[in-house]
């Protein structure tokens, strides 16, 4: 069996969905099935984050290959089966929609007042599709759960979001199911030739390079949305504007890792020859995004915007580190988005705050906050600095990280990348300087109050987290160096192969 | 003889005489117990099927084999989701005829022995069957102007296709000598003796066929006659006959002609492609959700050609899972449809399913179901379909219809989510009328295969590998 002794992955990914039909089957008028639900979903969230709690301090650091494996027979004579296992690079991010979870529901409660069962509902659905797909260890269950995420998705943009939503969640559903099909035919391409679609094996897999770069191909087109890396990240800011405030913490918190972990999870183990050849376009357009969309988001008037653009610049970051393929920069990389995961969707959270108070996001309706919610003003500080990378908070260990890391390839794409720490300092600090400091004119600010116990209950896990991992980062990175250090070691050794073969040839 | 082989067949065309006798004589309102007894005889004939032999008989005419029965058994399950949608929506639109029942059963046999066909000749006479059937019940709202159209309509074109069909049938007679499928593939071992007349004879088969199938450009009927069509028809005009013809084109495409591939791969790929194309370019202009389904059936065709043209076992495979996942979706969503009625009239508007998510939460959910599963979004079974066909594609390497396959069907996503969008984020709109329990049945029936075939796809899986590899012998 495995480590717990008991299938824990596959109750952690299924358990959500049975506090989904017991959702369902509540009955009554509309408050109470309101309530009902809530509860309901906090206590279905909150036991599968113990759950996951369990994971976690059972899993094995020393061990680079995949734990708590179970493995069943799904599609017959097709060696398609139902896999599940989670190895260092997975694990933190199966915590991390875990924890997310209960928060979006605790962060929904008084904001979500019109079909809460159905809001619910999403949210678990939603936290099986994301953890399915962080523990799938077999190609077409994880494609499954990738392109499962978009149905939830879609309808909490679309049914609860702002005046645009219907534009924005159908841009959101275009953009990746066109990437996600393209890599449906590289799954298919890559069943073929290895005769099984078992991602243990398939990581031991070598395709030809001519084939390699193809599948790379599709693979980016799937994973580049997702991440997303400029030019096809304009579907994030729209949807991140009309999104629930949950649903862009769920949206900046884990979707967008899915595009990073299939970076690590596919491209760079399974296609190392492929990696090789696009890196250098990976790193031009991720520091364009870097770039480019820093300086965009100087120019933004609505917060979310303003965060959304930011997060396509943290994670032009993450796609530096990644491809530089040696260890620091790619820990750097694991390490950014799970700062990334839980700082954006914090400040997402952050500004929820105040549009449930004045429902409007632009900035240049706030200021002064300050003088009326210190409590605010410090945990936006926190975030903030956060994002800029300030040491001492978990933003700065990803990003030096990379930036070492990239060093190592290029002295150009470290500074290059580097300067997003700039540009971020530069927008991150303006847009608290604009709404927290400054006059407190407004008579509807002036009546504007400080976090409530139920706030402070949601942001108190992330102010936590954000510094244990600025203080202690070790704690997090002893869990996937194992599978890194494997991971970096395999793709030097495949990119070795062929060159050694072309030395014994002459 | 080997008579018993038909077994199945002869029975449910007894079953059809006997209704039609019974009706005849009851006159008073018999309508409820003929549809009754319609339902026994199919699940009758589906027992018979299961319990039957394989071989072949008839002077080889007739063949049943696993193929066979696995369409006739989804083409049973087709005509009998149709009976059941006709129940309730003939009452409201005073439809109440025993003819309906008896129309539908004697276009099944047809579509049986269109399963069966191993001879052009038996093949053409149960197309006919079939044809003549669903040409009357397309016009069965005989005082209104669009169903006596969409018949006509249907008619004129059908009568047209059977003319392209039997022309080919003659050519290919003409040169092959034969019109039985062992003979003929007997004849055309060697490709390259093969004479161009024969070419020509099967390009004629195709066309009449692809008509059938409504595989653009071939598809022209299809809107009209959908729309036109009284909706239990058009649910199962988009269901059973086109399993029936696909069932055809599949067998005259491996059996007979299997050793022609070359020469009819890069017709079937053209089909296929301008199918899944125009399928889902023209759906988006579309108001009316009959139309709109119309043309999601032709895109439907397209896709389930992939796995034809790949002309592999794997293939076939796909096709055969794609066409279980369509029947059950397509079935599904007319349900749905049938019951949007207020006050006594049917809506057929996409716009009237605005608001829908809140007056009736639970058909809406079916529809969404229905909705995401035809755009082939997992875990729904559309997604299982397309998974097969495309994997054929990709096993053939006919990597330029798999990009346009997928490509496509990004495109079809957007209309699909634009009815979930209506149902679900637009407000306002009145509910409609209580809906009838045979209606519910078939929309939850269908809506739990849908959602839940990931949980348990073995069976289907491996019915239609068995059905796939009795057609390459």
């Amino acid at each position: 069996m495995n480590a717990a002794g008991f299938p824990i992955l596959s109750l952690i990914t299924w358990l959500p969905l049975l506090g989904g039909i017991i959702i369902m089957c509540v009955r009554g008028d509309e408050a109470t099935v309101a309530s009902n639900a809530r509860w309901t979903a906090l206590w279905t969230s909150l036991i599968v984050l113990v759950l996951s709690l369990v994971l976690w301090a059972r899993f094995d650091t020393g061990e680079p290959g995949f734990q708590f494996v179970e493995s069943v027979t799904w599609l017959p004579d097709f060696h398609v089966g139902y896999r599940m296992g989670v190895d260092g690079i997975s694990v933190l991010f199966v915590l991390l929609s875990t924890l997310l979870t209960p928060i979006c529901v605790l962060a929904s409660w008084d904001a979500i007042r019109v079909r809460v069962r159905e809001y619910m509902l999403a949210f678990l659905v939603l936290e099986t599709m994301m953890v399915g797909m962080f523990c799938a260890l077999d190609f077409v269950v994880f494609y499954m759960f990738f392109e499962g995420v978009l149905i939830p998705m879609f309808l909490i943009i679309g049914v609860w979001g702002g005046p645009r939503r219907v534009y924005a969640a159908l841009k959101f559903f275009l953009y990746t199911l066109t990437g996600s099909v393209l890599m449906l035919l590289a799954l298919l391409a890559m069943w073929f030739r290895a005769g099984t679609t078992d991602m243990t094996v398939l990581l031991h897999t070598s395709f030809p390079p001519a084939m390699q770069d193809w599948l790379f191909f599709a693979f980016f087109a799937s994973f580049a949305v997702k991440v997303p890396m400029w030019p096809v990240h304009t579907w994030l800011p729209d949807a991140h504007v009309e999104a629930p405030t949950a649903g862009s913490v769920i949206l900046a918190g884990v979707l967008l890792k899915m595009g990073g972990y299939g970076f690590l999870r596919f491209s760079v183990p399974m296609l190392p020859q492929g990696s090789a050849d696009f890196a250098p376009f990976m790193f031009a357009l991720s520091v364009v995004a870097v770039i480019y969309t820093s300086a965009v988001a100087l120019a933004q008037e609505d917060m979310k915007k303003l965060i959304a653009y930011s997060s396509v610049a943290h994670m032009g970051v993450v796609t530096i580190g990644i491809f530089t393929f040696n260890v620091q920069g790619i820990s750097g990389a694991m390490f950014q988005m799970l700062s990334h995961g839980i700082v954006s969707a914090a400040l997402f959270l952050v500004v929820g705050v105040i549009y449930d108070r004045l429902h409007t996001r632009e900035i240049t309706r706030y200021g002064g906050l300050v003088h009326r919610m210190p409590v605010y003003a410090v945990v936006f500080l926190v975030f903030t600095m956060a994002s800029v990378g300030l040491p001492g908070t978990s933003g700065f260990v990803g990003e030096i990280l990379v930036i070492i890391g990239s060093f190592r390839v290029s002295f150009w794409l470290s500074l290059l990348g580097g300067t997003g720490m700039i540009l971020g300092a530069a927008y991150a600090l303006w847009l608290y300087r604009r709404v927290i400091y400054g006059r407190l004119t407004r008579d509807d600010l002036k009546a504007m109050l400080d976090l409530s116990p139920r706030e402070i209950a949601v942001f108190a896990p992330l102010v936590l987290l954000t510094f244990w991992m600025g203080f202690y980062p070790e704690s997090f990175t002893s869990f996937w160096d194992a599978s890194v250090g494997a991971m970096v070691e395999h793709h030097q050794a495949a990119l070795a192969a062929p060159m050694h073969l072309a030395g014994l040839a002459r | 003889m080997n008579w018993s082989l038909a077994l199945p067949e002869i029975v449910l065309s007894c079953c059809a005489m006997a209704i039609l006798v019974f009706g005849v004589v009851v006159r008073e309102d018999s309508t409820f117990v003929c549809t009754m007894l319609g339902l026994g005889a199919f699940l009758l004939t589906a027992m018979l099927i299961l319990a039957a032999p394989f071989g072949t008989g008839y002077g080889g005419l007739f063949v049943v084999d696993p193929f066979a029965d696995f369409m006739k058994l989804l083409i049973l399950a087709g005509g009998a989701m149709a009976v059941v949608m006709s129940l309730d929506y003939n009452r409201h639109e005073r439809l109440t005829r025993f003819e309906f029942p008896v129309l539908i059963v004697l276009s099944t046999v047809g579509m049986m022995v269109m399963a069966s066909a191993a001879n052009l000749m038996s093949l053409y006479l149960g197309l006919e069957l079939q044809s003549l059937c669903i040409y009357v019940l397309a016009a069965f709202a005989r005082d209104e102007q669009r169903s006596a159209e969409a018949g006509l309509k249907y008619f004129v074109l059908g009568a047209l296709a059977s003319g392209l069909l039997l022309y080919g049938i003659s050519l290919v007679y003409g040169f092959a000598g034969t019109m039985d499928f062992a003979r003929i593939t007997r004849a055309l071992t060697d490709p390259v003796t093969v004479s161009p007349g024969l070419v020509v004879g099967i390009v004629f088969i195709v066309t009449g066929l692809a008509f059938k199938i409504s595989a653009a450009p071939f598809h022209m009927w299809t809107p009209d006659v959908y729309e036109g069509a009284p909706t239990p028809v058009t649910s199962f005009m988009s269901t059973a006959p086109k399993v029936a013809a696909m069932a055809l084109l599949l067998r005259t495409m491996v059996a007979p002609f299997g050793h022609l591939l070359a020469q009819w791969q890069q017709l079937i790929v053209l089909v296929s492609i301008l199918s899944m194309l125009w399928g889902s370019l023209a759906a988006i202009g579309q108001s009316s959700i009959k139309r709109l389904m119309a043309y999601s059936s032709i895109g439907h065709m397209g896709y389930a050609l992939i796995g034809l043209a790949a002309g592999t076992a794997v293939g076939i495979r796909g096709v055969l899972i794609y066409m279980v996942t369509y029947v059950f979706m397509s079935a599904g969503t007319f349900a749905v449809i049938i019951a949007m009625r207020r006050r006594g009239r049917a809506c057929e508007q996409i716009n009237d399913l605005s608001g829908l998510g809140r007056t009736d939460p639970a058909m809406a959910l079916a529809m969404v179901i229905f909705m995401f599963s035809m755009a082939g979004i997992p875990p729904m079974s559309g997604f299982f379909g397309k998974l097969y066909v495309f994997l054929a594609a990709v096993q053939a390497g006919m990597w330029t219809l798999a990009v346009i396959g997928v490509l496509t069907s990004v495109i079809g996503a957007y209309y699909y989510l634009r009815i979930i969008k209506v149902m679900y984020f637009d407000t306002g709109g009145e509910a409609f009328d209580p809906r009838p329990a045979s209606l519910s049945v078939i929309a939850a029936g269908t809506g739990l295969f849908t959602t839940l075939f990931f949980v348990l796809p073995g069976p289907v899986l491996n019915a239609a590998q068995a059905a796939a590899q009795a057609l390459f012998g």
